[in-house]
């Protein structure tokens, strides 16, 4: 028989198993309570222990069993397994009706089950979280053993193309051996990411500044989800405007200036980047700006400052906090976009000051490594997951200040609201 | 029922006079009355308060007093929905005309919070900024000397001239309550306004600042909301009672707290409410 | 010591104009963000709303015996080049499937070259001077039009633009968000629940509060190499299907929704859960028939923005492989799958002009479906929402 009928006509079983566990438990309940003795739960609540008895083991059973599959590659036949889950189901199930009994807390028994249930839900963020770093540091350790991570963390030449002929055990045949020096990249992936905060921030902070302190209450109702809807637009859009709309207008700009400008210049992606950051700096920076005591304005306005300075030189410094906290998260954004940069920067890694030249980044690095039909052993593949792992150990931080400032802020104002 | 045979007086003036206070025209306030939105607040308020003295208004809470106090320096002029009517009347002007610059009469009149307010900043920049932007002083020295001053007159320098660096916030509620005196008098105002200056502190800081203002009316007109009665029998000269946006006696301290002019004042005075 | 009003307003001049400064620029930069918004709406939809129309020619088919081997023999030679491929390649198809047809004759719309598409259109094309006075001429006789493009609706991807459509993407998108919500809403409500209702205040909650922050941050394509490394690599699920690409999504969908829901826990009222506990519920009960039902709305509308996030994310599906090229019309969890994001980017990167506009098409249908979900979520909170 196929897997997937076996899996089809298991899970059939247990749902059978699970019904008659409910129906045959609320029937005996009721029929202890129909003679009139006090019991310490539900009917209902007795069918639903029966049910957790019958179905809980048996699915930990072949959990286990998979697990033991897929990990130590143990053989255990599929249809062994899932009868041995079947035999502990009905196992379950006995155990399970012989605790309908009115001493016992069936509703306790469940809310414990339910707890845990709960718990486990919980603990799949944290699982999350390790499995993107195992995934990535178990990768990229394999990529270290071939490539030193000294080279790769300052040589300034990446040059995988021979790579996959070493892969393929011909490594002597490249004319020149694999770089993997990852300072273009890097170099690249903060140049477009300091034109995107140099479009963001005084865009997203000035508006956040008009919303919140200038503007009347229905502008910036209105303003507000508006502006929210640059976030809402999916990156591979801004990639292809970037792309096909703005690269364009960069290099006849430049063109009309007398500068030569690549159509992968690293200003398109930059700016367009940074439009579709303004809404994460606008949005938490007004946020923060109005979560400012007022007492602060009154007090400076009470001296005679007018409004302009009241902003700039009490609001803002009062503000600061929360708004270089926006705007790590923002730069962390940045760094790890991809659409936009896949889209419309260019390929070739090039370490230049020059923004109007191609130059090309980590994500698009990572993505050109793993989606070309290379075998997943080669130092190429491998060398995304190095990347990748740079990538998160530099947002993790960035993120980590972020939310140690915003808290900072939050309990000096003691707002709860950010 | 007035049982004073003097009451009213002359509008605005109050029933007896305080022989030692003086009585040169500060603030002249006639016929004001505020509404927020439909709901009025003051109605048709006639005072005058004299320069250089202690002016208290009392009353239940919700009665106006702060109100009426931001009505001096147009701190009302924040909230939308304010409309005002009547004469407040400075150096000859009508504070609420269209061409007076609110920023220039906030300058000349200052207000102390109810809760204390420092800025974000250092004590020397929370009392050394507002000097500097009115340009009341050009030169390092002159700005030192400037803080070093309002600091003493309000009583704090002792406390902080060797952290001058340090923030604000890191005083102590009363200390902090005092910069924000030192910060208001570092602009030179004519009037102060203080709006329950004392009610967020511990009853040692409230001495120090009722000792403090009556210190400060040497060169100030201080006007202070207060809900403490013990507070305005010890640091008035006058003391105007405010009820459901009326001021229903304005009189000389002592004669208000020993022979109110009014059956609501005494009331009130007695504690038969408040 | 005292200063007249009039030196003081002397004075403040200078200082007013630069607080009225001060509100221009900023209003200046709000407004700036708004004609982004509004530039690029009106990129998208002139660079886009011609892909909503393709040109068709009207032909007459001569079922002949060459056509059986050669499509293009059944077509008036003028015009033959001016056909879609696609439909050339169809006629012996159809003459074998049905041999009554030889030596019959038919008129019928056909859809046209998609260099005749953007001849019509004025886009840049590669026609000759000669088929450009043909189409001209047919295009007097009312016999090729512009017209609505049913193809791009109800067909999957081509190599041939006139031939190219949304639908296998669509369905993709659709199987794809099935399995990203099946696993997100629930794993990212129970969550929340143990978190806001059950969890006590130590370490490992204030790790997993944290953790949940920092998940919300971390780059979408390092989501993508967990995909691959655990679940293709590992799991063995397979590459480039709806059933990966949705888990990957919902691990990315998670934070999104367990924050939603987490607020919405929190704005129901503790007087509720008092009011119930003093009832005699357990803590569960509590729970599930009084603090659930009244956070409801909220769920809903944080899910529905965590929906419509994924649904517009590509950078993690290209890395477990779902850019893949399907020409097919398929429902299936586990065979090869596009999803509309990906199609976008797949057919940005074709070098065909006339793809530019199917780009922006694909790129307007898929805003249309985000504006809408975010509309439902929205009117959502409207609707239900309550002030305690």
């Amino acid at each position: 028989m196929q897997t997937n009928q076996l899996l089809t006509l298991f899970g059939g079983a247990m749902l059978l198993l699970g019904l008659v566990a409910f129906f045959l438990g609320r029937a005996k309940a009721a029929r202890v309570r129909a003679t009139g003795t006090a019991m310490y739960a539900q009917p209902d609540q007795y069918a639903w222990f029966a049910v957790v008895t019958t179905a809980g083991p048996a699915l930990m059973v072949s959990a286990i069993g998979a697990f033991l599959m897929l990990l130590l590659g143990a053989e255990i036949p599929t249809l062994y397994l899932l009868s041995a889950s079947l035999v502990v189901a009905a196992a379950g199930l006995m155990v399970g009706m012989s605790q309908v009994r009115p001493d016992f807390h069936a509703r306790q028994a469940i809310e414990r089950v339910i707890r845990w249930v709960l718990v486990g839900a919980a603990l799949i963020s944290i699982f999350t979280t390790f499995g993107i770093l195992f995934s990535i540091v178990f990768e990229a350790l394999r990529f270290f053993q071939m490539h030193s991570f000294w080279d790769f963390i300052t040589g300034t030449v990446w040059n995988p193309g021979a790579s996959f002929l070493a892969a393929a055990g011909r490594g002597d045949e490249a004319g020149s051996a694999a770089l993997f020096g990852s300072v273009p990249l890097f170099a690249g992936t903060f140049m477009i990411t300091a034109i995107a905060m140099l479009v963001a921030i005084p865009v997203g902070l000035l508006s956040a500044i008009y919303m919140a302190e200038f503007a009347p209450s229905r502008v910036r109702t209105l303003a507000k989800p508006t502006l929210e809807v640059l976030a809402g637009i999916p990156t591979v859009v801004y990639g292809f405007f970037a792309a096909i709309t703005v690269a364009p207008i960069i290099v006849n700009v430049a063109g009309f200036f007398g500068l030569d400008a690549s159509f992968n210049n690293a200003v398109a992606p930059g700016m367009v980047m940074g439009i579709m950051i303004i809404p994460f700096i606008s949005s938490l920076s007004d946020d923060v700006i109005n979560s400012v005591p007022d007492s602060m304005r009154q007090g400076s306005l009470a001296l005679g400052m007018t409004k302009g300075e009241t902003i700039r030189d009490v609001v803002i410094p009062a503000a600061l906090p929360g708004i270089i906290s926006a705007s790590l998260l923002a730069v962390s954004r940045a760094l790890g976009e991809t659409m936009i940069v896949v889209m419309a920067a260019g390929m070739r890694p090039n370490l230049t000051a020059n923004p109007l030249e191609d130059m090309t980044t980590v994500t698009v690095r990572i993505v050109a490594a793993l989606t070309g039909d290379l075998e997943f052993e080669s130092a190429e593949t491998l060398s995304a997951f190095a990347l990748g792992l740079v990538l998160f150990a530099i947002t993790l931080s960035l993120n980590l200040v972020s939310v140690i400032m915003i808290r900072r802020f939050r309990e000096k104002y003691r707002v709860n609201n950010l | 029922m007035p049982r004073h045979e003097s009451y009213p007086p002359e509008p605005g003036q109050p029933v007896t006079r305080n022989r030692e206070a003086n009585h040169e025209l500060s603030i002249r306030i006639r016929d004001l009355s505020l509404w927020y939105g439909e709901t009025q607040a003051l109605d048709k308020l006639n005072i005058d308060i004299y320069q250089k003295n202690v002016t208290a208004l009392i009353g239940p809470s919700g009665c106006g007093k702060s109100t009426f106090l931001r009505c001096l320096n147009r701190m009302n002029d924040l909230i939308p929905s304010v409309r005002i009517e009547g004469l407040v009347e400075m150096d000859g002007r009508d504070v609420n005309a269209a061409k007076m610059d609110e920023v220039a009469l906030r300058r000349r009149v200052g207000m102390v919070f109810q809760k204390p307010n420092p800025f974000p900043k250092s004590i020397f920049e929370n009392v050394a900024y507002a000097p500097r932007m009115h340009d009341l002083v050009s030169r390092k020295a002159e700005q030192d000397e400037l803080v070093e001053h309002a600091l003493r007159e309000a009583g704090l320098w002792n406390e902080v001239k060797d952290k001058l660096q340090q923030p604000g916030t890191s005083l102590s509620g009363g200390q902090q309550q005092r910069l924000c005196i030192a910060r208001a008098i570092a602009v030179q105002p004519d009037v102060i306004l203080m709006d329950e200056p004392t009610s967020a502190l511990d009853p040692i800081s409230t001495a120090t600042i009722e000792d403090l203002m009556d210190k400060l009316k040497q060169q100030f007109t201080i006007i202070t909301v207060t809900h403490n009665m013990q507070q305005a029998a010890r640091v008035a000269d006058y003391t105007a009672f405010f009820h459901l946006g009326e001021i229903i006696e304005y009189n000389d301290t002592k004669t208000m707290f020993a022979n109110p002019a009014t059956k609501k004042a005494e009331d009130y005075i007695t504690g038969r409410y408040g | 010591m005292s200063h007249s009003f009039d030196d003081i307003s002397a004075q403040l001049k200078k200082r007013h104009r630069q607080s009225s400064r001060l509100k221009w620029i900023s209003m200046g930069a709000l407004g700036l963000a708004g004609l982004f918004l509004v530039l690029f709406f009106a990129d998208m939809l002139s660079k886009g709303l011609p892909a909503f129309q393709q040109a068709q020619i009207q032909v007459q088919i001569d079922y002949n015996e060459d056509a059986q081997r050669m499509g293009r023999a059944a077509l008036d030679p003028e015009v033959s080049r001016l056909v879609s491929r696609t439909f050339e390649r169809l006629i012996p198809v159809r003459m074998r499937d049905n041999p009554e047809l030889l030596g019959t004759t038919e008129t019928r719309w056909v859809l046209a070259d998609s260099e005749v598409d953007q001849y019509l259109k004025g886009h840049r094309h590669t026609l000759s001077e000669s088929q450009q006075a043909t189409v001209d001429a047919l295009v007097e006789q009312d016999r090729a039009e512009l017209k609505f493009n049913t193809t791009f609706f109800a067909s999957g991807d081509s190599k041939m633009p006139e031939a190219a459509g949304i639908l296998a993407a669509a369905l993709g998108t659709v199987m794809t968000m099935l399995v990203t919500l099946s696993i997100a809403f629930p794993v990212g409500v129970m969550t929340a629940l143990y978190l806001e209702e059950f969890a006590p205040d130590n370490r490992l909650t204030q790790l997993i509060e944290i953790n949940i922050n920092n998940l919300a941050a971390i780059p979408s394509i390092l989501f993508g190499l967990l995909g691959l490394a655990i679940f293709i690599n590992f799991f063995g699920v397979p590459r480039s299907s709806p059933l990966v690409g949705g888990m990957t999504l919902a691990l990315m969908t998670l934070p999104v929704i367990i924050i939603a829901t987490r607020t919405a826990l929190r704005s129901v009222p503790d007087s509720i859960r008092h009011a119930a506990f003093g009832v005699g519920c357990s803590r569960w009960q509590v729970v599930r028939d009084h603090v659930l039902p009244l956070a409801m709305p909220g769920i809903m509308t944080g899910s529905i923005i965590g929906l419509a996030q994924a649904m517009g994310e590509t950078a993690p599906l290209i890395i477990v492989g779902m850019v893949a090229f399907i020409p097919d019309i398929g429902v299936s969890f586990t065979n090869a799958a596009t999803v509309l994001p990906a199609q976008v980017f797949t057919w940005a990167g074709e070098p065909d002009q006339a793809f530019v506009e199917k780009t922006a098409g694909g790129i307007l249908v898929l805003l249309a479906i985000l504006i809408f979900l975010n509309a439902t979520a929205v009117m959502l909170r409207r609707k239900f929402e309550r002030r305690w």
